[in-house]
């Protein structure tokens, strides 16, 4: 029910011995705002709004009429400073209090601060203590509302919030996807009781039940009857204990195992039954397992019921029983999938711990209408996810001193999904996910920090009239090379290791260090370059034949899509030979038949009537997006189509931007009338994804975007390059057409796929066919047979008394 | 009303004043030591096996009024039912009241041992009680009319019995053991080899529901045997009133032994068993014996009742000051069971008492809670609570009835039966006189 409000009074020793970072830990403190604070047992997670300064790279068009024009370059390129909010939560020990607060006080300049939302079962505690250093008056806030409220807000900004835990798996979590709709869903809060809340919508929430069995059932029977006082060390001695000393089991009844009414053996029939008729000592660690066995249990149980009578199938649970402790989120999930019979999976948080705090900042900032934007965790800024196991990592369990971190930006436009995406619930973005596949991890994180020299190395020859770049760059490789260090060894830190995951960190990590667009004027002059050649390619296409035309657009589409800076293989190409050119490219290219060859499908597609709309997913400035994208565009204008052009809103890698491709389009417009057609006649429209990432994530695009597809009723998408259409929406599927076109770069990546580097993908794809519409008498059917299931599932066999499950002993040898 | 087959063949005499003895207090108390050594050992069996003699007698008797068909079908005696759960073996034995003198004469000595030995007896070796209060008399099973006694004793005292019944040489009688319980299954081997005896094995839970819908329907009146609890939420009014069980379909069979099982139950035949807990009558007694160093359940019964659980547990109004109004949580309601001893000043500052009584609750509220979330699943009104547990525990009783009333606020009522464990044997005895 509520945060436990006690602490042990000797953790207090430590309070001022400890020397912080505190500077690395309270960032952005100058124009921090908005305080909110949640104060449970142990720990105390601190909430506050910030604006964060950095640079930004923004392109101009010269005007070419004008004296200007002197220059032979196309745009200009600006680093301009921009402010952009940011939210910030830390969580560390109540020990370290104090000084947390005179430190915050100490830095807290420019705030017109009155007042810091408060929370948790501390708030009072500390209420005069946070008056008095921070001179803020403590504004106490419904623990469950912010909980809630703290629960939707991560659900919908963080794509891998949710997890189930798997203990023996390869990886011990797996993360889900969030349904587009987080309601409605359970949240089962294990604090010292159990308190279970029903959630329908952000406002709308109901504590449909609890149980007093909870957490400090746990704490309060275990350190009676172990003579241990302090949680974490019950959840140690549980962990080295055997329940089966204690716990009357189905088989000390039956002697074995039920077998009529399959129930096996092992299954708790009585906790704590052979304690009454024993007359033994049992072990402090027994004790300590038998009593996690018998309150997980019950609260899974109970948590089935509720979900049972609500129909409810997502159930999240929290509290300080579960955070991030490895043996009781096993013991819930083993519970859960007993009394459902695997139909409902126990789903657990990363960022659990700070609901709280989330919740009771979002109170205190309505007028700022956070719930507005969208929001993205900032992997630069943010700790990541420990690992539950002791064994992996002992230093980080003791958490003595360790100060955790999240930091989440506000995005610039609002994100959403495609329209288009056949099942948007079960769309997965990445094609592999190297938190399950070791060697594809081990591979790919080696290819990052081989690459990072040459990053570096870039980054400061972006700012060659800064000196301090090459300090700033030092740091940024720092701070790279850590997160690929905690990356190694936790893995599912930000939600599964993707491709993707570690493209967006180095990303992160570059900007978190003011290195905006390393890649900037690299793009400049290459998109130079390329523009001087437009005339001629578009000239020696249009000498061919339909057909040979066809497929030289598609191979230059390919060609293009090899100029890469983002492939190492390429990168060392344009390195040493500056001369490589679009005509070397096409020798490189594989011959037809290619790896993925769906080309003559495509090109009997594009002898039938031409497309209402295409949505056109680009990914490289230069050569790739003038001398390939856009002459194929032009033909699909040709044709009648009408097409959407869709680039990254801010500068990932040589990618080109949607600030870039405004001026590019333009100036090809001005020499080629059927481009200039296009726009004039808004049958070529340029929009942003919203994202800055050289992958594309479908299920988190600029809602206006979104809505162009919908108005244009887009019926082909075309995703180009590596990031986009191999490393992420490889397998995803569309309720339309869809082209994904791109040249293998990566040697190992080549070879996973069975073909060699520069490999081609064309996959061509067909909409599943729509589901023959069966009459609604027969989906009703359908409905009632999982209502039947789910009776099964919810009930055990008949037979023995009261059974409740136990992980078996082999399954859990040290938990 | 037709509660289940046996109606016709079943009647009871309540002619008798029968006064029901008052409950044990302590089983130790009333344990009389009792050595099977002393016994006659008249046991020994004949030649030709008594079990033959036995049918041949009854066979010849002349001017019988009870049907051939009947008394072919009739088992031979001694006619027991057994239990064998994880925590007490129970035991029904009929005692034949209407022995002609001719079966008198051809009765074997063994079972007249048997017979003299259970009746003349309330307690048995160290463990054994016979609860004389629930003794049902003058009962017409099969044609037949007699006392049916109920018995238990601790599991873990078997080997005991089953030394007595190879003494006794029950297994020279012939007779088929009716077992249900999972110590049926457990300890088959044991009873055949330490006492001969093959057991005929019964689902616990068919026998469960056979017994108490049989003892619910042959004890008519006075005490009645199903009863509630009438203002449950009043300490003052409460008062415990005979129920009419004329109407029982669905109902929810909760049975609190070592562990918990729930039952929905729609006839004789058709039922459900829906969940069940761990957290039942062994982990309360477990728990105890842990935090209090007791060790017989009367014994923890004692102490909780008089301790208090509002030192142990954390309430909402140690928490909220009073009622927690957001959620409708009055302050009374326990938050967190055990809250209160996370610091040792305060685990200094309770008694063994408290600690015994906050488990009964603990355990009783959670049994409830559960309880309600499967009726209000299985969409049923009407709850009866049975199992060992509940004997001579009015506290839990009253608990349980307080807690479906006030959290369904009336719309759940919770119905107790006065031979609380024993419905297990019953059904097994019932599956021994009519196989299903």
């Amino acid at each position: 029910m509520a945060e436990l409000d006690r602490v042990e009074k000797s953790s207090h020793s430590l309070d001022k011995s400890i020397t912080l970072p505190p500077d690395e830990i309270f960032r952005n403190l100058e124009n921090a705002k908005r305080f909110a604070i949640d104060i449970g047992g142990s720990l105390t997670k601190l909430a506050y709004y910030s604006t964060v300064q950095h640079k930004v790279a923004k392109v101009r068009s010269f005007d070419h009429t004008a004296q200007e024009a002197a220059s032979d370059k196309l745009y200009e390129i600006s680093v301009q400073e921009e402010i952009t909010a940011r939210l910030h939560f830390i969580k560390f020990e109540n020990a370290y209090i104090e000084t947390c607060l005179d430190f915050i006080k100490d830095h807290l300049v420019n705030t017109d601060t009155k007042l810091i939302k408060a929370t948790g079962g501390g708030a009072h505690k500390f209420k005069d203590l946070i008056e008095k250093k921070l001179g803020l008056k403590v504004d106490k806030e419904d623990e469950m509302t912010c909980l809630i409220r703290g629960c939707n807000f991560v659900l919908r900004n963080i794509p891998h919030e949710a997890f189930i835990f798997t203990k023996h798996a390869d990886s011990e979590f797996r993360f889900q996807n969030t349904h587009p709709d987080i309601f409605p869903y359970l949240l089962v809060n294990i604090g010292s009781g159990v308190s279970i809340i029903k959630v329908e919508s952000e406002d709308k929430f109901e504590r449909i039940g609890g149980s007093s069995i909870g957490g400090g059932t746990f704490w309060g029977l275990g350190a009676l009857l172990t003579k241990t006082k302090r949680f974490d060390e019950l959840l140690q001695l549980a962990s080295k204990g055997q329940h089966t000393n204690l716990d009357m089991l189905v088989k000390d009844i039956y002697g074995g195992s039920y077998g009529s009414l399959g129930l096996t053996g092992d299954l708790i029939a009585s906790s704590f039954g052979k304690s009454a008729t024993t007359d033994k000592e049992f072990s402090k660690e027994d004790i300590a397992k038998s009593l996690l066995h018998m309150i997980s249990n019950d609260i899974g149980q109970l948590a089935c019921l509720y979900a049972r009578l609500h129909r409810l199938t997502r159930v999240y649970f929290g509290g300080f029983f579960i955070r991030g402790h490895p043996v009781t989120m096993h013991t819930i999930t083993y519970s859960i999938n007993f009394f459902t019979k695997g139909e409902v999976q126990a789903l657990f948080l990363r960022h659990e711990g700070y609901l709280g705090a989330i919740g009771a900042f979002l109170k205190g900032a309505e007028e700022d209408n956070p719930n507005q934007y969208s929001w993205g965790e900032n992997y630069a800024g943010s700790s990541g996810l420990m690992s539950a196991s002791p064994d992996i990592n002992p230093m980080q369990r003791a958490r003595s001193g360790t100060f955790d971190m999240l930091e989440m930006d506000r995005l610039e436009r609002k994100l959403v999904n495609l329209p288009l995406l056949e099942d948007p619930s079960s769309y997965v973005p990445d094609t592999v996910d190297l938190t399950e596949d070791p060697l594809a991890r081990e591979y790919w994180l080696f290819c990052f920090e081989d690459a990072l020299d040459g990053v570096v190395k870039r980054a400061v020859a972006s700012q060659p009239d800064l000196p301090e770049a090459v300090e700033r760059a030092e740091k940024f490789r720092q701070k790279y090379r850590h997160k690929l260090q905690t990356l190694r060894q936790q893995p599912f830190a930000y939600g599964s290791l993707t491709v993707r995951s570690l493209l967006d960190t180095r990303e992160h990590c570059l900007n978190e260090f003011n290195f905006p667009d390393p890649y900037s004027k690299i793009k400049q002059r290459e998109n130079d370059l390329a523009l001087r050649c437009y005339q001629k390619a578009v000239a020696a296409l249009d000498a061919l034949g339909w057909e040979e035309k066809q497929f030289a657009l598609v191979r230059g589409v390919l060609a293009g899509n090899v100029f890469d800076w983002g492939a190492k293989a390429v990168s060392d190409v344009l390195e040493t030979d500056p001369e490589f050119g679009f005509e070397e490219a096409k020798r490189q290219l594989e011959e037809r038949p290619w790896l993925v060859d769906s080309y003559d499908q495509w090109l009997q597609r594009m002898k039938g009537p031409p497309h209402k709309c295409a949505v056109f997913f680009v990914d490289n400035s230069g050569m790739d997006i003038i001398l390939g994208v856009m002459p194929f565009v032009r033909e699909l204008l040709r044709r009648g189509t009408e097409v959407v052009l869709a680039s990254n809103s801010s500068p990932a890698l040589n990618d080109v931007t949607n600030g870039e491709l405004q001026i590019l389009t333009e100036t090809v417009a001005a020499m080629d009338p059927i481009i200039q057609a296009g726009l004039k006649e808004d049958r070529l429209v340029l929009v942003q994804t919203g994202s800055s990432s050289p992958c594309l994530d479908l299920g988190r695009l600029d809602k206006m975007l979104t809505i162009v597809v919908r108005e244009r009723k887009a019926d082909l998408v075309v995703i180009e390059g590596m990031g986009r259409a191999i490393h992420t929406n490889y397998f995803a599927r569309l309720s339309c057409e869809s082209l994904k076109m791109a040249v293998i770069k990566n040697p190992w990546l080549a070879e996973r796929l069975g073909g060699k580097l520069f490999s081609v993908v064309f996959k061509y794809e067909l909409p599943a066919p729509p589901p023959a519409a069966p009459p609604m008498k027969e989906e009703e059917e359908e409905e009632e047979e999982e209502e039947e299931e789910e009776e099964e599932a919810v009930f055990s066999p008949q037979g023995a008394p009261g059974v409740q499950p136990a992980p078996l002993r082999r399954e859990c040898p040290e938990l | 009303m037709a509660l289940n087959g046996h109606r016709g063949d079943i009647e009871v005499n309540n002619d008798e004043d029968e006064t029901p003895t008052k409950p044990l207090r302590s089983a130790r108390e009333e344990m009389t030591p009792d050595d099977p050594a002393d016994e006659p050992a008249g046991g020994t069996a004949t030649t030709g096996g008594p079990g033959a003699s036995a049918r041949g007698a009854s066979l010849h008797r002349p001017g019988t009024t009870r049907s051939d068909s009947l008394r072919r079908s009739r088992p031979p005696f001694p006619w027991f039912g057994m239990d064998i759960g994880g925590t007490l073996v129970k035991l029904v034995y009929f005692e034949p009241k209407d022995i002609t003198a001719e079966e008198e004469q051809e009765e074997v000595e063994n079972l007249k041992s048997i017979r003299r030995y259970l009746t003349s007896n309330t307690a048995y070796g160290q463990t054994g009680i016979r609860d004389v209060y629930l003794e049902l008399k003058d009962l017409s099973l099969c044609g037949r009319t007699g006392n049916l006694h109920f018995i238990r004793f601790p599991t873990y005292d078997l080997p005991a019995f089953l030394q007595m019944v190879r003494n006794k040489h029950f297994s020279s009688l012939h007779t088929a053991l009716c077992a249900t319980g999972g110590g049926a299954y457990k300890f088959e081997t044991d009873f055949r080899t330490m006492a001969d005896l093959q057991l005929q094995k019964l689902d616990e839970l068919d026998c469960l529901i056979r017994g108490v819908l049989f003892t619910e329907s042959v004890v008519v009146s006075d005490p009645s045997e199903c009863y509630y609890f009438e203002n449950p939420s009043d300490p003052e009014r409460c008062e415990q009133k005979p129920y009419g069980l004329q109407d029982p379909y669905p109902l929810l069979l909760v049975n609190i032994g070592s562990g918990v099982s729930i039952m929905a139950v729609y006839s004789e035949t058709d039922y459900k068993r829906v969940t069940g807990t761990s957290l039942g009558g062994g982990t309360f007694l477990g728990l105890c014996c842990l935090l209090t160093g007791c060790s017989t359940f009367e014994e923890a019964l004692e102490m909780a009742s008089e301790g208090e659980s509002t030192r142990v547990d954390k309430l909402v109004r140690d928490i909220y000051g009073g009622d927690y109004e957001r959620f409708g949580l009055p302050g009374w309601a326990v938050a967190s069971s055990f809250g209160n001893m996370l610091t040792s000043e305060k685990r200094e500052g309770v008694s063994k008492a408290d600690l015994a009584r906050a488990t009964l609750v603990t355990i009783t509220n959670n049994i409830g809670s559960i309880t309600r979330m499967c009726a209000l699943n299985e969409n049923i009104n009407k709850v009866v609570f049975v199992g060992n547990f509940l004997r001579v525990n009015t506290l839990s009783m009253k608990l349980l009835a307080y807690a479906m009333d006030y959290w369904s606020k009336g719309q759940l009522k919770a119905l107790f039966l006065r031979h609380e464990g024993y419905f297990g044997a019953v059904g097994a005895l019932l599956e021994l006189l009519h196989p299903s």
